[in-house]
């Protein structure tokens, strides 16, 4: 199909047509960060962000989800029978993805989504979203996806790419399913050979303007246990305050705990986000911990991003060099130095 | 900025002999106005360490426990915690050489983050009280006391209370008329809106623990929300467990809190967790007449026994 032009004024109309449909997420902004909400006010949509301060995987995999529920009570006659609670699927687009988020979905969607097991509640999520991303014209200078098999433009995972161009939106169907969200919206006008050329140039641009690189390429050749044993762990390790801001931020991160909470005679069967740099994210019953020290869960993030998964799935690095993790760690410990650690060293 | 030279002088002269065994100080970060905490165990490597306006970290949360001979770097506020582990048994005095840094007030980075919007700040300098901010088509030249963290704005203690050394002069204590004007913003508030100021506030708590982990104070070794049995709060996001987290740490810092602000920098979503802690402190001032950190003499109000006290049901 070819590209498409959606003039910026009407951009409201093309998600009030959306809404009618869909449930749309928009990035809003809300006491002094953008995040994903529900469109509310489709003349109020404001697309002039870098990016959301937490990724949008908790659109598919929220932060605190109940999987199960359950009565403890014998006099009911599901007593002790687990049963799923009733979850909304409602078909979802969302708007204004950044490349490098989308295509975090695809590498977290190996782990949740293999041959040996399936989440049924990713997997449904998954299947119930269309993605609208945002290119990104304005890369900031923490971004580094050009390095990791990513980039401001980066097509991968979403159904339509959005090309900011001063007075029109260049609208790019990747998938069927985005050709069709298009045909529902009423997008219709081609796209000149002259707007095609501004958004090639506007993407080459931003992809210049990328100045943070890390390599990547000695990765995959080297040992883990040469990695795992090398010596600049506990340099890096020594700020870490072990907060797992840089593990809930991040659009690849997808570890979860799962807990039951019991109130009188119901019980809910609840998984929420963890995080290995927590001490708690691998304590044993036994009182053991393999991982006590703080070096060796600064270790397992790393490795498990740059190495780990590289090893396991052959789908390169589990990140998309999106920079959140630079920008908000407290403490600066910077996963682009890492790379060059461990890529180098 | 003018305390980078005299601490690297410092920290060279005390690991050159034998003082110490290590620096714990700040280096200069891969972001503007980011710093890291650094160890540093050679004299020769003391040209790592750093010292601008963005030094906002609470190094006094890298002691506990530790064996070896530190010499580490002490704003007001570090100094203050560094008393509160000496106090508390955390590290002992003779273990130490603290080298005072007279604060000026750590600038924030987020409220000059927020001022530039979508604009990205590549390149900032500090001069003369200014803070230089430069980025693809703008430069803006802002007075650093207005973009101070919240709690510098209201300190009143940004000399170190303890130090071996000092690496410039003293600077002048301010004299706020009111240092808890915003506390007595909220204990004026009824209930039900206090309550509903609380839940707005930690609305967007993500339970990841930064705030607690950048504390000093939180040293214990399992803190109550890590215990699983028995599990004293649940772990969702669920606004009552999220709270609990909140009162609750807040309680066990009662009286031993300095304001360093370690917790609001260090917040990813960056919820105000000081006000909290601030009406503690301030009730803690008003009841006993204590200021957390002060001294290495005295124990914190709260865990002190007299005799004579004069509230009859503890005597
Ligand atoms: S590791 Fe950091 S840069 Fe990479 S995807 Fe995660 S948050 Fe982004
Ligand atoms: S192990 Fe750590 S780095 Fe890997 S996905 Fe889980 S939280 Fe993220
Ligand atoms: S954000 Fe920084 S300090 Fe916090 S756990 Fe991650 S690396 Fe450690
Ligand atoms: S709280 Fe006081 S001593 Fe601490 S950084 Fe702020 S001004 Fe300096
Ligand atoms: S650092 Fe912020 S988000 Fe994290 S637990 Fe504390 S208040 Fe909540």
């Amino acid at each position: 199909m070819s590209d498409k032009v959606i003039k910026k004024e009407e951009l409201p109309n093309v998600l009030k047509i959306l809404k009618e449909t869909y449930e749309v997420f928009v990035p809003v902004k809300e006491k002094g960060f953008y995040r994903f909400k529900v469109l509310e006010d489709e003349n109020k949509v404001d697309l002039n962000f870098t990016n959301t301060r937490l990724s949008p995987k908790s659109l598919l995999f929220p932060q605190s989800e109940r999987m199960f529920e359950y009565s403890l009570d014998e006099a009911d006659e599901d007593a002790y029978v687990i049963k799923e609670p009733p979850k909304d699927y409602a078909p979802t687009v969302v708007v204004g993805m950044r490349p490098c988020d989308a295509k975090a979905l695809r590498l977290v969607d190996v782990n949740f989504v293999n041959p040996e097991f399936k989440d049924p509640w990713w997997a449904r999520r998954l299947e119930s979203l269309t993605l609208i991303g945002l290119g990104c014209k304005e890369p900031c200078s923490t971004c580094f996806c050009t390095s990791v098999n990513c980039g401001p433009f980066n097509e991968e995972g979403l159904d339509v790419l959005l090309f900011d161009l001063g007075k029109n939106y260049m609208a790019r169907a990747i998938t069927e399913k985005g050709a069709q969200l298009l045909k529902l919206a009423g997008v219709s006008e081609d796209a000149t050979s002259d707007l095609n050329k501004q958004a090639e140039e506007s993407k080459a641009k931003a992809e210049k303007q990328i100045i943070s690189h890390v390599p990547t390429d000695k990765l995959k050749e080297k040992k883990a246990i040469d990695l795992f044993d090398a010596s600049f762990w506990d340099e890096v390790a020594f700020a870490c305050l072990n907060c797992g801001t840089c593990t809930f931020l991040c659009p690849t991160c997808w570890c979860f705990d799962i807990q039951d909470e019991v109130n009188k005679k119901k019980g809910d069967r609840i998984r929420n986000w963890d995080s290995c740099m927590f001490p708690l994210f691998t304590l044993h019953a036994s009182g053991h911990n393999p991982r006590s020290e703080k070096v060796q869960r600064v270790r397992q993030r790393f490795m498990h991003k740059l190495k780990y998964y590289l090893d396991k799935y052959d789908n390169g690095v589990a990140c998309v060099g999106c920079g959140r993790c630079v920008n908000y760690c407290p403490v600066n410990i910077d996963i682009r130095e890492v790379f060059k650690l461990m890529n180098e060293t | 900025m003018r305390y980078t030279d005299k601490i690297r002088e410092i920290a060279k002269k005390i690991l050159a002999d034998k003082t110490v065994d290590l620096i714990i100080g700040f280096k200069r970060g891969t972001l503007p106005m980011m710093t890291e905490p650094v160890t540093v165990r050679d004299a020769e490597k003391t040209d790592q360490l750093y010292w601008d306006s963005f030094c906002n970290m609470n190094l006094a949360n890298y002691l506990p426990k530790r064996e070896e001979k530190i010499g580490i770097v002490a704003k007001g506020c570090d100094s203050r915690n560094i008393a509160v582990h000496i106090v508390e048994n955390q590290i002992k005095r003779e273990q130490l050489y603290i080298i005072g840094v007279p604060c000026e007030g750590m600038v924030d980075r987020r409220k000059i983050i927020s001022l530039l919007g979508d604009k990205e700040a590549k390149e900032v300098i500090e001069s003369d009280g200014e803070i230089i901010v430069k980025g693809e088509g703008f430069e803006h030249a802002l007075k650093r006391n207005d973009y101070l963290q919240d709690n510098c704005m209201r300190c009143m203690h940004r000399n170190p209370v303890i130090h071996d050394a000092l690496v410039g002069d003293l600077v002048e204590e301010r004299k706020e008329p009111d240092p808890y004007d915003d506390v007595k913003d909220i204990e004026e508030m009824g209930s039900g809106e206090k309550w509903e100021f609380f839940l707005d506030l930690i609305k967007d708590c993500t339970r990841c623990y930064a705030c607690r982990n950048a504390c000093p104070l939180c040293y214990c070794p399992t803190c109550f929300v890590d215990e699983s049995d028995p599990q004293w709060v649940g772990k969702s996001i669920d606004p009552t467990d999220t709270m609990t987290f909140h009162v609750l740490r807040a309680f066990h810092c009662a009286g031993r809190c300095t304001d360093c602000g370690a917790c609001e920098q260090a917040c990813p979503v960056d919820i105000k967790v000081r006000s909290f802690t601030r009406k503690l402190n301030k009730d803690v001032l008003d009841l006993y007449g204590s200021e957390a950190g002060l001294s290495i003499e005295e124990r914190p109000p709260l865990d002190t026994y007299r005799p004579d006290d004069y509230d009859a049901f503890i005597r």
